[in-house]
């Protein structure tokens, strides 16, 4: 299946993107599956997506954790903790 | 059904224009309470503030902030909630978020303000980037935000 990657603030200017269009791997079906895809790009991906770094996720604009499933179509957004107020 | 107003807009907002946005046709109303975010400057800090620009996430603002406005509603009795928050560049001094509320009594319309802005800061999708002459920083979110919202999970 094929998702749409959103990159928001800090971690857009990072990843150099906006937007992306992802075909995943068969089997790659959760956020930790994505997580994992993106991760093996190394560089800065590993770096800012590396457990325990700070970021959030979201799932067709609902957050979501890392057992959230994704679907042909999804929009999966991946941004900094908010700031604003 | 109470009265729910978002706006996520580049161009400043008018307090006056938002409390009579508000309809009260049988004048239940006793309270409407307010609050005011501003871009704010530290005198005692090395590099000014010049400015600040908020980013955020088109679709996802809107539907929290609603979905917020709706559980301040139910929690609170409200009969009316505005919530206005701008993007865009925004110099030291201008407005940048207005959390307005209605309800029978002041307690709930006080209350819903702080709940209000508590939740926003922890999970409605904005950025601030701060500029400081030349040097430009992403601001980083506070412990204290998320810590906030422990005394509405009580």
């Amino acid at each position: 299946m094929t998702i749409q990657l959103l990159f928001f603030a800090r971690l857009r200017e990072t990843f150099g993107r906006t937007a992306e269009e992802l075909p995943l791997p068969d089997g790659c079906v959760t956020v930790a599956d994505l997580l994992e895809v993106l991760r093996a790009r190394g560089g800065d991906w590993a770096a800012e997506l590396a457990v325990g770094k700070s970021f959030r996720i979201a799932v067709d604009q609902m957050l979501a954790d890392a057992d959230a499933r994704l679907a042909e179509g999804s929009e999966v957004a991946i941004f900094p903790p908010v700031t604003g107020g | 059904m109470a009265f729910i107003h978002i706006a996520v807009q580049q161009g400043d907002f008018d307090l006056t224009t938002e409390l009579a946005r508000q309809p009260d046709a049988v004048h239940a109303c006793g309270a409407q309470a307010s609050f005011i975010g501003r871009v704010r400057n530290d005198p005692a800090a090395a590099m000014p503030l010049s400015a600040m620009t908020l980013e955020h996430y088109p679709g996802m603002t809107e539907r929290v902030l609603a979905e917020l406005a709706e559980r301040a509603v139910a929690r609170f009795g409200l009969l009316a909630v505005s919530v206005v928050h701008r993007v865009g560049r925004l110099v030291p001094g201008e407005q940048i978020v207005l959390v307005l509320t209605a309800a029978p009594h002041r307690q709930a319309a006080l209350q819903a303000v702080e709940f209000l802005m508590d939740y926003l800061k922890s999970v409605a999708p904005f950025w601030k980037c701060e500029e400081h002459a030349a040097a430009r920083c992403w601001v980083q979110a506070k412990a204290t935000d998320e810590a906030a919202l422990a005394r509405w999970q009580a």
